[in-house]
Parts: C-alpha cells; sequence; structure tokens
C-alpha cells in the first residue's frame, strides 16, 4: 500500500526570508516535479508554491525515503543547503496529508482565513503535475476532491464572505448605500496606497468619473492618467462635491479638507442624493460632523477597522463548519484509498460475480418447476465452480506483483471496469 | 367558511417561511413563502369572489369583510412589488401584517348589515377596489419605509448587527418606497374621483364635509406634499421614510379612528 505524503513550509512554519528562498516558479516547479519523478521511492507528485507556503504532496512506497528525496531535491534545485530549511518544515502521512491539502485549498490554513487565491493556485499546480505527468490515480482522485471540497466549504460556510480588507470593506458599504457602484462618481482627494487601492477596486466595480484633487497639480496630473480620470485642482473641491457619488480622502493635512457647512450647503445642490466620505487619512481629512447630516455618510479608518474585525471574527465562527466538512470529506476519502488494496477489491469482485450468478439461477429456477433439490445445488455448484475458473487469473494478478510497480492504476481499472465503486 | 381557515394558515405559514428567511438567508426558504403566500392570495382571491357573487356587489357590508378585503388587497400588493422590485425581505412586513388582518377578520361576526343607500354601481365598486389597493401599496410604503430607518441607523451608527447584512442597499429600499408611494397616490387620486362622482350621482353632490372625506383629503394631501417634496426639494432616504409612516397612521385613521369615533356615510361598513 501506498503513502500519501506531504512535507512543506508555511507563513506559520517559515519566516519569509526562508520561504522567498524556497518559492518556485512556474518552470522551476515543472524541473522539481521532473527530478522527483525519476526518484524510485516516489510514484506520484504535486508541488504547491505561493508566497506564503511551499508544499510538495506525493505518494510513496516508503515515506521516509520520499521525504528525504523530496528534501534533497528542494536544496539541490534551490541551492541552498537542507539544514536552513529543515527546521521549519512539516511532513503529514496519510489522513493528516489529505485533511492539509483540503484545509488549505478551502483556505482555512491562509494568513487571511478565506481568501478566495489559493484554490486557484492549487489547481494551477494540478494542471502543472498533468503536463508533467506526475500526477497518477491516487493524486488524480484526491486533488478533483479537494476541489469539491473547497468549493462546497466556499458555498455552504461564509467563509469567504464580507470583507476583511480596508478597501474591500467600504466598497462593501458603498453597495449596501447605492445598491450598484456602477456609473457612481468617485473624487479621490490626496494619495497614498489603501485609497488608490479602494479607487480601484471601484473601476472594477464599473464606477463612473474618476477625478483626482492634490495639493500639487502635478502630482494629480499624474494620478488620475493612471486612473484614465480627470485631475482637478484642491480649490475646486466643493463644487465637484456636487457631482460625486463617493469621496475618498487621504492627505497629509493637518486641518480638516471639507467641513460640515460645506457638505450641509452642497447637499440641497445635488437635491440629497446620498453622498459616502471614506476618510483613510490620519490625522483626519472630514469632519466627523459630516456623518449627521442626512444622506451623506461617513467612514473614517477606525471605523472601517471595526468593520473589518467583525468580519474576520465571523470568518472564524464559519471556519469551524469548514472544518467538519473537511473532516467528512478525509473520511470518505480514506474509504476509497483503502478500497484501492488487493484485497478489498478482490472481494467485491467476487461479491458481485456472486450476487449475478444468484440472481440467474433463481430466474432459470422459476422456469423449471421440475427440477429437483439435487438438481438445483447441481446448478450452484456449477455457478460457483465457474466463477472460480474465471476470477483465477485476475486474483493472481492483483495479488502478485504482476504490476510492473503500478498497482494502483490496476487496481482502479479493476474497480472501473466491473464498477466495483457504485454498487 | 373553510376558505377563511385555509387561507389564513397559508398566510400564517408564509409567515413562518419569511421569519426563517429573515435568520438562515435560505433562497428557498423566501421561495416557499412567496408560493405559500400566493397560493393564500388565491384562496383569498375565491372568498371574495364567493362574497361577490353572492351579494352582487363588494362584499364589504361590515368590518369582517372590510378587514378581509384589505389584507387580500394587502397580499395582492405585495405579490406585485416582489416581482417588480425582489425585495424578498418585505416578506417579513408584508406576510405578518395580512396574517394578523385575516385572524382579526375571522373572529369578527359575519352577519352582513345592509346599508340602506348603497346603490350597485360601477362607481362604487371602481371606487372600493381602488381604494383598497391604494391603501395596500401605502402600507408596503410604511413597511419600507421601517426598513429604510433600520439600515440607514445601522450605517449610520457603524453598528453592523443582525439587520445590516440581511437589508437590502438603501438606494433600493428608497427607490421602491417612493415607487410604493407613486403607486399608491394614483389610486387613492382615482379612487376619490370616483367618490366624488358616486356621491354626485347618488347624493347630487360632490362633497358634503363628511369627516371621511375631510380625512381622506388630508391623506391625500399628506402624500401630495411628500410628493412634492421629493421631486422639488430632493426629500428622500430618511425624511421621506418617516414621512410614509406617518402618512400610513394617518390613512389608519381615516380608515378606522373615522368610522369609530366619528360619523359619517362610510360607517356602515365597518360596522360589528
Amino acid at each position: 500500500m501506498q503513502d500519501i505524503v506531504l512535507l512543506g513550509l508555511n507563513h506559520k512554519t517559515a519566516p519569509v526570508e526562508v520561504r522567498e528562498c524556497l518559492a518556485f516558479s512556474k518552470d522551476e516547479a515543472g524541473a522539481v516535479l521532473e527530478t522527483i519523478q525519476h526518484h524510485p521511492a516516489i510514484r506520484e507528485a504535486i508541488l504547491f508554491s505561493t508566497c506564503n507556503r511551499v508544499e510538495i504532496l506525493l505518494t510513496a512506497e516508503n515515506r521516509d525515503y520520499a521525504a528525504e528525496a523530496a528534501k534533497t531535491c528542494f536544496s539541490e534545485l534551490k541551492n541552498i543547503p537542507a539544514s536552513q530549511f529543515e527546521n521549519n518544515l512539516y511532513i503529514y502521512n496519510g489522513d493528516d496529508a489529505v485533511r492539509h491539502i483540503f484545509r488549505v485549498a478551502a483556505s482555512l490554513d491562509s494568513m487571511v482565513v478565506g481568501e478566495p487565491q489559493i484554490l486557484g493556485q492549487i489547481k494551477e499546480a494540478y494542471r502543472i503535475a498533468t503536463l508533467k505527468k506526475t500526477s497518477g490515480v491516487v493524486l488524480n482522485r484526491l486533488l478533483h476532491k479537494t476541489f469539491s471540497v473547497a468549493k462546497r466549504i466556499r458555498t455552504e460556510t461564509g467563509i469567504g464572505g464580507h470583507a476583511v480588507s480596508i478597501s474591500y470593506a467600504a466598497i462593501e458599504l458603498g453597495r449596501k448605500i447605492f445598491g450598484t457602484l456602477e456609473e457612481k462618481k468617485v473624487l479621490l482627494i490626496g494619495a497614498g496606497e489603501m485609497a488608490e487601492l479602494a479607487v480601484e477596486h471601484l473601476i472594477r466595480n464599473r464606477a463612473g468619473d474618476i477625478f483626482v484633487a492634490n495639493r500639487t497639480f502635478e502630482r494629480g496630473i499624474a494620478l488620475a492618467r493612471k486612473f484614465k480620470g480627470n485631475p482637478i485642482r484642491f480649490e475646486e473641491i466643493p463644487d465637484y462635491m456636487l457631482l460625486a457619488d463617493i469621496i475618498i480622502s487621504s492627505t497629509g493635512s493637518q486641518g480638516f479638507v471639507i467641513r460640515r457647512d460645506q457638505v450641509k450647503a452642497g447637499m440641497r445642490g445635488r437635491k440629497n442624493r446620498p453622498l459616502f466620505f471614506i476618510d483613510i487619512a490620519v490625522p483626519r481629512d472630514i469632519d466627523p460632523g459630516i456623518n449627521r447630516i442626512p444622506n451623506a455618510y461617513l467612514y473614517d479608518i477606525d471605523d472601517l477597522k471595526s468593520v473589518i474585525d467583525e468580519n474576520i471574527e465571523d470568518r472564524q465562527r464559519e471556519a469551524v463548519k469548514g472544518e467538519r466538512i473537511v473532516d467528512e470529506a478525509v473520511i470518505s476519502f480514506r474509504q476509497w484509498y483503502e478500497s484501492l488494496d488487493a484485497v478489498p477489491t478482490i472481494v467485491a469482485l467476487r461479491k458481485k460475480m456472486d450476487a449475478i450468478a444468484k440472481a440467474e439461477i433463481r430466474k432459470t429456477m422459476n422456469s423449471l418447476p421440475h427440477f429437483s433439490d439435487e438438481d438445483s445445488q447441481a446448478l450452484c455448484r456449477m455457478t460457483d465452480a465457474l466463477i472460480n475458473k474465471i476470477l483465477h487469473d485476475p486474483t493472481l494478478f492483483l495479488k502478485n506483483n504482476g504490476f510492473h510497480g503500478n498497482k494502483t492504476l490496476y487496481l482502479d481499472m479493476t474497480r472501473k471496469l466491473f464498477k466495483l465503486d457504485e454498487s | 367558511m373553510e376558505l377563511i381557515i385555509i387561507t389564513v394558515v397559508l398566510y400564517m405559514l408564509s409567515t413562518a417561511g419569511y421569519l426563517a428567511y429573515l435568520f438562515f438567508q435560505k433562497n428557498y426558504l423566501h421561495e416557499a413563502g412567496c408560493c405559500l403566500l400566493a397560493v393564500g392570495f388565491c384562496c383569498h382571491s375565491a372568498i371574495i369572489a364567493y362574497g361577490f357573487a353572492k351579494a352582487g356587489t363588494f362584499p364589504v357590508h361590515n368590518l369582517h369583510e372590510t378587514l378581509s378585503l384589505a389584507g387580500w388587497a394587502l397580499s395582492g400588493a405585495f405579490l406585485a412589488f416582489q416581482y417588480q422590485f425582489n425585495l424578498r425581505i418585505l416578506g417579513i412586513y408584508a406576510a405578518p401584517l395580512a396574517t394578523v388582518i385575516m385572524i382579526v377578520s375571522s373572529r369578527l361576526p359575519k352577519e352582513p348589515v345592509l346599508a340602506k343607500t348603497v346603490f350597485n354601481n360601477f362607481w362604487l365598486i371602481f371606487h372600493v377596489i381602488v381604494i383598497f389597493m391604494g391603501e395596500a401599496a401605502f402600507a408596503l410604503a410604511c413597511g419600507v419605509g421601517f426598513l429604510y430607518l433600520i439600515q440607514e441607523s445601522s450605517i449610520k451608527s457603524k453598528n453592523h448587527g443582525f439587520f445590516f447584512r440581511r437589508l437590502p442597499s438603501l438606494e433600493l429600499l428608497d427607490s421602491t418606497g417612493y415607487a410604493c408611494i407613486i403607486s399608491g397616490f394614483a389610486l387613492l387620486t382615482l379612487g376619490l374621483i370616483s367618490g366624488f362622482l358616486y356621491a354626485k350621482l347618488i347624493w347630487g353632490k360632490l362633497w358634503t364635509w363628511d369627516p371621511k372625506e375631510v380625512w381622506s383629503g388630508i391623506t391625500w394631501m399628506l402624500y401630495a406634499a411628500l410628493i412634492h417634496g421629493r421631486l422639488a426639494l430632493g426629500w428622500r432616504g430618511r425624511k421621506a421614510a418617516i414621512v410614509s409612516v406617518i402618512g400610513f397612521t394617518v390613512l389608519l385613521f381615516t380608515f378606522f379612528g373615522v368610522n369609530f369615533l366619528l360619523k359619517g356615510h362610510h360607517g356602515e361598513f365597518t360596522k360589528w
């Protein structure tokens, strides 16, 4: 029986210095798989490499050899001594390895629980492995199960629900106010990573015109070009307040850039259409009193942070449900995996034949009422003998090593050929 | 008789479905609630049709029948708005309200108190049906207004609790509320005009300073002011939501208060 082995390191066990030394590009990942494929101890292999983790999933006759081989391969290809990362490695076998890969794909093991990219990265890793033909019966089945588990967890739990970054939280709030962000006009005041990220999210949600105001007009022009927006002068902000629906402010100003009386006067001009202020600056740019004006909504950085904290707690609660789904999936995978041994396969094959013979005998007997008990017993003996003869060679083949090393392939083939898994 | 019980039970089940939807946010719960309400509405229509066939006119001869018609109009209006705007969560307001109206209605005595001066006439039938539909639309506007106020306060207070996630966007609530007000207002206007025409035919006078007429006029003006304010001055959001709630309270007074507390020629419709 082969072992499933998972060896790797992630953001919890290894600092970034170690992770970046071991990060594999797509081409390098292909090279690792090619090298490791030729190792006698290893049957199948898939390599996952993202910025937060490097992991290799193997099936092998001897797990210790396999782990050792993988370690050597890493250190040779990356040209660093194994001692440098050995202490950061974890090695899982059997059910633990299966559970780990399920948890990783479902983003239960991620730095930000529920982040959606990891599943795509695993799919890509699997694609490389299929191209290099290093994924076989066991890992194919395991990975397909992994994708379905991850999908199920995403749809059945709220693990991916609700924003956990400042800019996404702002977008979500915008949706609760405006319904859709389509064609909503955005005014960006100042610059900064978070503010620009929020504008990018808005553009992706098909926001309308983008206006950019900056104290140095040249800077504003550059930023406006980046978003395909219109630069405006700082003094023009009150005029554009009539037009914009979402105002994001992130300047280094000491005093308020937008005051309550300005907005109060502006609301009449915009016929009270809702206006959403996002203040990412510290010290704050926007007068907090604005939140008291009807149809004006103001969130500052602390408000957004507390929204995120709530959402993170929510995701953690949902993750517990995800763990339960993972446990279920591990058990069902184990059942399949255990069936992929010679003895259970032979037993299942025999059972199926016996059932067919019994059914056919019953049918025949119904049309032969003049048969005595003795006659019918003879008939049964005959079918038993027939089954024994038919199954003799396949049984021998499956029990002994007529496989040329690839036992799981033949067992899987047998199970498929006789439809043993569905009855 | 049995149909009333079936209707009440269907409305109750629909309410349960919508409450479950509120808590568990599963689509099939909302679908179940909506279907149950639709089936209940069909049963309810059968009751009204039967009453119509028996009396030869709209069955509004006592409080039992009048309330039943109001409940029927409410669930009909909700189904129509649900179809148009897909504002599912409004079911947690409409379904229980229809249920309560029907329960109260079914507990009231059923002997018709025949009105002396009521003549069967196209304008009367038109008047009754249009007024009830308009009132149902205003009832929905009030419900949407409540939902808006809840959602607005959770966004403003930055305290995102139970309702924040379950209620739709302010924009959707606001525009649905406005649609309810507009359609309610159009129906109310038609209803008042047909009422005047009927009065002219029967009593020879358009306007008799009957308390019902006066209060209907007040209600009409209140909603007219709300629509004017929105179009001309941009009264929207919180203000509009509050006025829809106030408008509906005035409407309720016009509907019940006038009949019970003041005297007028609509009194016999709510006798019991």
